[in-house]
């Protein structure tokens, strides 16, 4: 019982972790290569999550929503880096503060004034609706074992991408040191809008992945990319796998933490008087955990710069 | 007010000096003396209380400049002193204290305090690292207000009445109004006397150059975790008055979008300027306010104004003017 419970547990924090590490990775490269704080980094999983949800409802296919939402996203990232966040690469972190806030900002109203208030409604596709006999007696969700699939498949998708291309060298120099890796040649304004097209792309396969789990609606990008922050902060800022390995760290200590601390709390002082505390610790620990990290590694377990 | 003067007088102004530059703020001022009557007048009492609202946010977002502007450090947790200033009265006020005397006071102890061991703690990193610990420790004051059921817990908790302060009727709009533009007057005053001074010296000068400021010497941790502390103080009596305002606390005074918002606020006043803040507060919220008449949808309206400051006019409304005044 305890056993499968656990089991269930280390799913649950390795389905979310994955999820984060879409959403850190995209994060992690615009802030460590362009030292840019992009506080609109959620919106563009907003906009995924809208954009796959419409037009799966319109097409009636998952699939296909999916499909045209993660192009779509992509071409919208592009679009929002040329035409406004390249301006602000050489300013200060307040400027950026400030105009990311300001997108973020327009996003969601944008959102509101084209799809509503009403969360829009995306449905899981109906092969993966029911559960999987994974061990005797655990019955597991087919999809959010799709989802971890996918996590993966991604996340080996981008380590080949990072250490094994001529792209990802330029982008492992840019993290390392960008004034050098600018002055050999290296980095050119379309690998910029290259970087934050495939941030984009992962944010929408974050989004189209989490919309069947978590409601698609205004601001659902907002609590999230705190969350994305304390990955790439965890993990070294610039680094995928730092971010990779932070995202799982906060996935599992947050889920974790939501069931194994109530149950702890409740055998130590009785259920009452457990309920309220074990609430608090349970949502703080990540952010205690982060407090603890920076203490000791004041540069993230990762460090890639300098 | 004559010291100000004796500033304005002084033969060598630097660079790290910030007058109140009597010239334009006496007459915005008077202005804002004027407004109830004004709005008596006009027949609107419900500006008073925006008014006030305004000259609170102004309160704290000048506490934020003092830090972020004038000591370089990037909080991104400043909503949470407000909070827990606004808490300390709502908490005060149910166990049966309603004096103004202690609760205020309370309220910028308690929040200096929580501020200086966050200060302790966050000061040790730097940079990104500085505004994300921040963060991180505003996310965890803001889970454990929201688990506090005894207060309210997530939905928040109504106050009866605001606080009382001998000789002042604070339930009256307008002497709440005349009280804050009172506090926020005094803190302007008081954060220039402190920048002009050798504190605000060596702490323009750590935000300059740590570094060198190390070497030469200075205790720069004390300096800057002094500063931290101080703010802290200040935001905490900015969230008593809010609290007092709206006889209304809830955990979304904490939630770390409103520390961006104080944030915008000083960018958008004017980084390390004495008004920036001031500036900010009145802007953003009267923009805010002018448009949400106008459209549901004031949001994008406002996110594309800010963009167009931050593309047009880098280090705020105020460096339009100093612009302005170089040419």
């Amino acid at each position: 019982m305890n056993g499968i419970l656990i089991l269930e547990q280390m799913l649950n924090g390795l389905q979310f972790g994955l999820m984060l590490f879409l959403l850190a990775a995209g994060l992690t490269l615009v802030f460590g290569i362009m030292d840019m704080i992009n506080l609109a980094h959620g919106s563009l999983y907003m906009v995924g999550a809208y954009l796959i949800a419409s037009i799966a409802q319109a097409t009636g296919s998952f699939w296909m929503g999916l499909g045209f939402g993660i192009i779509g996203s992509a071409v919208f990232g592009m679009l929002l880096e040329i035409s406004v966040l390249r301006r602000l690469y050489q300013r200060d972190h307040l400027s950026q503060v400030l105009g990311t806030f300001a997108i973020l900002l327009m996003a969601n109203e944008g959102v509101r004034l084209i799809w509503g208030s009403q969360p829009l409604l995306l449905n899981a596709p109906a092969e993966l609706a029911g559960p999987v006999e994974i061990v005797a007696g655990f019955y597991y969700p087919a999809y959010r074992l799709f989802i971890i699939g996918v996590g993966l498949l991604v996340a080996g998708l981008l380590y080949v991408l990072i250490a094994h291309t001529r792209i990802g060298m330029q982008v492992r120099a840019g993290a390392s040191n960008r004034e050098m890796a600018l002055a050999m040649g290296a980095n050119v304004p379309r690998l910029f809008t290259a970087i934050f097209g495939l941030g984009a792309a992962l944010c929408a396969v974050a989004g189209g992945m989490l919309g069947p789990l978590l409601s698609v609606q205004v601001g659902m990008g907002e609590s999230i990319l705190i969350l994305a922050f304390v990955v790439i902060v965890i993990g070294g800022i610039g680094s995928v796998r730092g971010a990779l390995l932070g995202a799982l760290i906060v996935g599992m200590v947050d889920t974790a933490g939501r069931t194994l601390v109530p149950l702890l709390f409740s055998a130590l002082m009785g259920p009452v008087a457990a309920a309220n505390a074990a609430n608090t610790v349970a949502s703080i620990l990540i952010y205690v955990l982060m407090a603890a990290v920076l203490f000791f590694k004041p540069r993230g377990l990762f460090p890639t710069h300098g | 007010m004559a010291n100000s003067q004796d500033t304005t007088a002084a033969p060598a102004q630097g660079l790290l000096d910030h007058p109140l530059r009597l010239r334009w703020s006496l007459p915005a001022l008077a202005i804002l003396c004027a407004l109830p009557a004004l709005a008596a007048w006009m027949g609107d009492e419900f500006y008073v209380g925006l008014a006030s609202r305004i000259l609170i946010f102004a309160l704290a977002a000048t506490s934020l400049n003092l830090i972020l502007g004038f000591g370089g450090m990037v909080s991104f947790g400043h909503a949470a002193f407000v909070g827990i200033g606004a808490y300390s009265v709502a908490v005060l006020m149910q166990a049966g204290v309603m004096s103004a005397w202690v609760a205020w006071p309370s309220a910028m102890l308690i929040s200096a305090l929580v501020a200086l061991i966050v200060g302790a703690i966050s000061l040790r990193t730097q940079g990104v690292y500085f505004i994300m610990i921040t963060l991180a420790f505003a996310q965890m004051l803001y889970y454990l207000v929201v688990s506090l059921r005894a207060y309210g817990g997530d939905d928040g908790m109504s106050l009866y009445q605001r606080s009382s302060l001998t000789g002042l009727d604070l339930g009256d709009d307008r002497t709440f109004y005349y009280l804050s533009l009172a506090l926020l007057v005094a803190t302007v005053v008081g954060v220039s006397r402190l920048l002009n001074a050798r504190f605000g010296h060596v702490l323009q000068a750590i935000r300059e150059n740590e570094l060198r400021m190390t070497a030469i010497g200075f205790p720069v941790y004390r300096y800057k975790l002094t500063a931290f502390t101080l703010a802290g103080a200040l935001a905490g009596l900015a969230g008593a008055l809010l609290a007092n305002h709206a006889n209304f606390v809830s955990p979304a005074l904490m939630q770390w979008s409103q520390s961006g918002v104080l944030m915008i606020m000083v960018i958008l006043g004017g980084v390390g300027h004495l008004y920036g803040g001031v500036i900010g507060a009145i802007v953003f919220l009267v923009l805010e306010e002018f448009m949400s008449h106008y459209t549901i949808h004031w949001q994008l309206g406002l996110g594309f104004i800010l963009l167009t400051v931050v593309l047009m006019a880098p280090n705020g409304i105020t460096s339009l003017f100093r612009r302005k005044a170089r040419a």
